[in-house]
This record gives structure tokens, sequence and C-alpha cells, in this order.
């Protein structure tokens, strides 16, 4: 019991933060405690939260994927032509650019897999390329003005007082309840925290490590697909350079919620509460309004740092005990995540 | 793998000739270069002088990456020593100005290099901090306006010459030596492979590991620092939103492509160079060849690839694979 408390310590750190900020908030402004701010915290940062989602599984597997913000620009303009200037229907729009990324996000994880490549490079020359193509179809705004659009950004769930559940929020809830099960549920998930802790080791149980990488790659791409979908539902527009650096939000939100960057340990849960509070950093500055969006970025920052930190504390006391009493009791995952890189 | 000795660099310097042969065909005055103002003009100069502030960059990079790390906060880096130098050159003296935005990029590096060697972070996520914040710190001192200056002492670091050649070329060309000599000239050179290769083995023959890793950070930061002062100088002004971005990614891309290792323990200061002048030789050429530049990044992409490919440990074991499936070769 205590030993799963305290591989949950992280996440619950994380939530404690999130809650803690969102009290300070509504203590300086009281009407910041209300469910329209919660709701327009999600709306916001829908795409966000989906992309979190992926960069979860493959920062858990000790990867990283830099090209998600350039897949969301690339999926914006990729629908905003075929929607208004080749006609295509939106709802065949979607699935054929959820295709295309999944083809990418396979591709890369081949290269990855097969070439023996770290992850990170192969990834920012995926960065270049969706940025770069993008720019190619178009490098002007272009307007959605699709039916099914004005009709999907009408649509919410509504409470009282303004506030509205809505499409984006409702898609982004839905992947991480979906990113939740697959990871903590499914075999498709013990691989991919078996792949962080050690990639030998993994291969050696028979797991078929080269399928278990490109489906990880290939589901962050889709996702950063449908992030892009949101994104576009958001906007109502294509733009090439639209969600330019998500890519490190995302990764911060991974972090800030407790995943190991090493990999082998992680959750998506706290991914979405990190998401939340890379929010609530910006609900709060937007109800100051005196507050420049320059603080946004050093209040990420510092969280961050605090959070790594963090993170370096609870790693070093976990594996005192057990080096002194010399217990052949495993230490928490994450001692064997952070000992495998650094053995 | 083991320790190989740089490969002489024929391929890179090829492909820079390669490319600056491409640029010509696409533009026939490319080689031209003339005096004018007691300043070269020609594309060949504006190449290297455009080149320069990534040159810099890749200086540090290098010696990062040789150690295993990654330094992603130099482009921030740059926006802040640029936001520094810019707000402080008309109300002080060259030497100040420099010395204060310098001494930001070693304050930089060091924060860096405490995160990595100190507490044990790894570098992605440890200069991931800064490169998060640092543009917010950049903005803090330029408060979020874009800060202009009429100096001329700052403003020769990026427009003026030095016996006709422009002064980035001279700076980069004195970091490069300088560089050269602090590395190769020593036995620096050889520890910071050897701890490339093989941290705990090193640490263990009594190199000190973490005080190298600590030099390689601030020297980045210093390498940085020096390439935002130029650019501030060169557009006489600061913009903490721009200043540098993305060219983290560049730097990165010009050790790449100058055959150092990301695995550590193997690596070329002047090949960096000739990286980064490859980058800046593609650009031009995009450039001046009248296609949009929007094209620019999708042959970076295809470059970076072929530069991996060729890199990769496995391409032999697929080729012969391939060799094989098409009945070339006998398995």
């Amino acid at each position: 019991m205590i030993r799963s408390l305290a591989r949950l310590m992280p996440v619950l750190a994380t939530t404690a933060v999130f809650l803690a900020g969102f009290l300070v908030c509504s203590l300086v402004y009281p009407n910041f405690a209300s469910m329209r701010v919660v709701m327009n915290l999600m709306t916001d940062n829908a795409f966000l939260g989906i992309v979190a989602v992926g960069m979860t599984f493959v920062i858990i597997s000790g990867g990283i994927d830099l090209s998600v913000g350039s897949v969301i620009g690339f999926t914006t303009v990729f629908l905003a032509l075929a929607i208004e200037r080749w006609g295509v229907p939106p709802l065949l729009a979607f699935v054929l650019i959820l295709v295309i990324c999944a083809g990418f996000g396979a591709c890369m994880g081949a290269v990855i897999q097969y070439f023996e490549l770290p992850a990170f490079i192969v990834t920012l020359a995926g960065m270049f390329l969706a940025r770069g193509v993008s720019f190619l179809l178009s490098t002007e705004s272009i307007p959605i003005n699709a039916e099914l659009y004005a009709h999907l950004s009408d649509h919410a769930i509504r409470f009282g007082s303004g506030a509205r559940l809505t499409v984006p929020a409702i898609i982004m809830l839905a992947v991480v309840i979906g990113g939740m099960v697959l990871l903590h549920l499914t075999r498709f998930g013990a691989n991919v925290y078996a792949l962080g802790g050690s990639r030998a080791a993994t291969a050696l149980m028979g797991i078929n490590v080269p399928r278990t990488t490109v489906l990880i790659y290939t589901l962050s791409s889709v996702l950063a697909g449908l992030s892009g979908i949101v994104f576009s539902l958001y906007t109502s527009s294509g733009y090439s350079l639209s969600a330019v650096g998500v890519e490190l939000d995302a990764i911060a939100a991974v972090v800030i919620g407790g995943t190991l960057l090493s990999g082998g340990y992680g959750f998506v849960f706290g991914s979405f509460v990190g998401v939340l509070i890379q929010g609530l950093i910006q609900t709060y500055i937007s109800f100051d309004g005196s507050l420049s969006s320059w603080w946004a970025k050093i209040a990420t920052g510092l969280l961050l740092f605090a959070f790594i930190a963090f993170q370096q504390i609870t790693l070093h006391l976990a594996r005192r005990p057990a080096r002194r009493s010399g217990r052949p009791s495993p230490p928490p995952p994450a001692a064997i995540a952070q000992g495998v890189v650094r053995p | 793998m083991g320790l190989r000795l740089p490969r002489v660099g024929t391929a890179q310097i090829g492909a820079l000739a390669l490319i600056l042969a491409a640029n010509w065909v696409v533009s026939p005055q490319f080689f031209d270069i003339r005096l004018q103002d007691g300043r070269l003009f020609g594309s060949l100069i504006d190449v290297l002088n455009r080149g320069a502030p990534v040159a810099l960059l890749s200086l540090g990079m290098v010696l990062v990456i040789a150690m295993r790390g990654i330094d992603l906060s130099v482009g921030a880096v740059m926006a802040i020593s640029g936001a520094i130098a810019a707000s402080l050159a008309d109300s002080h003296s060259l030497p100040v100005v420099l010395a204060a935005a310098l001494g930001a990029g070693l304050l930089c590096g060091l924060w860096n290099g405490f995160l990595v060697a100190v507490l044990g972070i790894q570098p992605i996520v440890a200069t991931l901090i800064l490169m998060v914040a640092g543009r917010g710190i950049a903005q803090l001192i330029t408060e979020g306006r874009i800060v202009t200056f009429t100096s001329p002492d700052l403003a020769f670091l990026g427009g003026g010459s030095v016996l006709g050649v422009p002064t980035p070329i001279v700076l980069a060309l004195a970091m490069l030596a300088l560089t050269l000599a602090v590395v190769r000239g020593t036995a620096l050179g050889l520890m910071i492979e050897a701890s490339g290769g093989n941290p705990r083995a090193s640490a263990l023959a009594g190199i000190g590991t973490k005080l190298i890793t600590l030099a390689v950070y601030v020297w980045s930061g210093l390498c940085a620092a020096l390439a935002g002062i130029v650019a501030a100088a060169d557009i006489l002004g600061a913009d903490a939103n721009n200043a540098g971005l993305w060219l983290e990614l560049d730097a990165i891309l010009a050790v790449v492509i100058g055959g150092t290792s990301l695995f550590g323990g193997r690596f070329s200061i002047i090949l960096a160079v000739v990286g980064a002048l490859i980058i800046q030789a593609m650009n031009t050429g995009i450039l001046l060849s009248g296609l949009p530049p929007e094209t620019n990044l999708v042959v970076k992409a295809v470059v970076v690839l072929a530069v991996l490919l060729a890199q990769s440990p496995r391409l032999g074991t697929h080729l012969a694979g391939l060799g094989v499936l098409l009945g070339l070769r006998k398995a």
C-alpha cells in the first residue's frame, strides 16, 4: 500500500500544485472559482492535452517526439485546403489526415528502430519536414467555412452560468481516458513501460520491440493529427505557422506531470494535470491583465525546474535505503529507470 | 565502436563544394567578390557573414554534444545577451556592454552546467528549462518591446569590417582559433573524447568529468552570448521573441552534419563550422535560385535524414539485406 502510494507521489504532487494554484487564483479573483473558468481551461488547452497524451507514451518508452507541433500545423493547413479548395467532405478529410499522420509517425518510428538513431534527431528531421511541407502547401491563413465546423463549435454540453463543455474539451477528455486505459490496462501499455525501463531486457523477454516502437510513434503522430483537427475546430482556420513550439509545451506538461524523461515511469493523468497547470498560469495572467505574457514562460520554466529537482530528490531518497540495508526488494520503478540510464 | 579519429571531412567539404557549385549554376555571379567602401561584398561573403552566428553556436554545441550532452537553450541565450547588449548600448561604453552580455551567457552556461554536472539531470531536460524560461527573461529585459540602439561601437560588431572582412566573420574565425587552441592544443580534447565515450571509465581514470561538463556548457553559453551580440548588432536592435529562434536546431544540425557523433566521444570542431556553412550555403542558394524560401525546411529535413542514415551504425546491414533481396548478392 505504502509502496503504491509512493509510486503515485509525483502525480499527487502535481495535482496538489494544481489545486493549490487554483485555490490561490480563486482567493485573488473571486470570479475565478466558477465552472465557466474550468470549462474554458479545458477548451483552450484541448489540443495541448491531446498531444501531451501521445508525448507521455513516447517519453515513457524512453524516446521523444519533437515533430508534434509541426504535425499540428500541417494538419490544420491540410484540412483547410482539402475542405475549402479541393472540396473534400470534412469527415473524409479527418480520416485522410489521420491516415497520413499515422504513416508519418510509423516512418519515424521505423527509422528510429531499424537504423538505431536517436529519437531526438529523427523527430527533429520530422519536425522540419512537416513544417516545410505545410509551408509549401500554403503560407497564408485559410479560413474554414464548412458547415460541420460551425455546427461543431456550436455544439456543447451546457451547464448553468455560461459554462460549456465544448467538443474540443470532450475529445480531449476522451483521449485522456483512452490513453489511461491503453497505458495502464493493456499489453501494449505494459510493453511501453518495459521499453523505457530497458530496451535490451524487453527484447530478451520476447516482446516485439520493433513493433512496439513503431506503434508508439504512430500513436503520437495520430494524436498530433487529432490535436490538429481540434486546433482547426478551435480556430476555424488552417495556418502553416500554427502550433509552433507546442512540442515543448507538451514535453513540459509531461515532465510537470511527473513522468521521467529517461523513461519507464509516468502517468497519462499527470500529463493532463500538467497541461491544466500551464493553462492555469495563462488564465491567471489574463485575469490579472497587467502581467505580461512572458511571465507565463518564466513561470513554466520555474515549475519545470521545481519538478525536475523534486524528481531527482525522490530518486535519490528511493535509492538510498535499498542500498544501505542490502534488501533484495525491488526499488521503485522510477529508480530502475534512472539506474538504467546512469548505472 | 570505441574511439575513432575524426574522419577526414572529405564528405562535408565535398558537400559544401557541391552546394557552392550549385549556387554558382543558379547564380553565375555567385563567386564575384568586390571591394566597396573598404568592405568586401558578394554572395560568398554573404554566406560567411550570415553563417557566422550559427558557426559561433556550433563551436559551443560541438563540445557539448561530444560530452553526450545537448544544449537546447542557445537560442534563448542569444535572445538574452542580445537584449542586454541592445538595452545598454546607448548608455554605456562597449567594454561594459560586452562584459554584461557575455557575463549573462556565462551565467546561463553555469546554470545549465550545474544542472547537468552537479544535479545529474539529463541534458535535454536541463537545458529545456532555460529554453522555455530564457525567452521570457529576455522579454523581461526588453520589457516586451523591440529595443533599438544607435551606438556605432556595438553596430560595428554586426555591420563593420576589419581589413575589408565583415566583423562577424572575424569574430567567428577568432573564436574558432581560440576553441581549437584550447581544445586541440591541450589534453582537453582527449579528455572530452574520453568522457564522451565512457563517462564512468573516464572518471575512474582520474579525469574531472564533472568539471569538464560544467566547462563545455559555460563555453556553449559564452558562444551563444557572442552570437546574440552579433545578431543584435546586425539589426541594430533586439527582438526577444525572434532573436535566435530555432537556431539551436540549426546549431545541432551543423554539428551533426560535421560528423560529430550524437553518442559522444567523437567530434570535429572545424567540420562543425563547415556544417554551419553548408546550412547557410543552402539557405542562400534557395534564395538565389528564386525557389520559394518555404522549400528551405524541406531541403533541410532531407539533408538531416541523409546525414543521419549515413551515420547510422545499421546502414551497412540494411543495404546488404537490400542487396540480398534484389538478388545482387548471396545471403
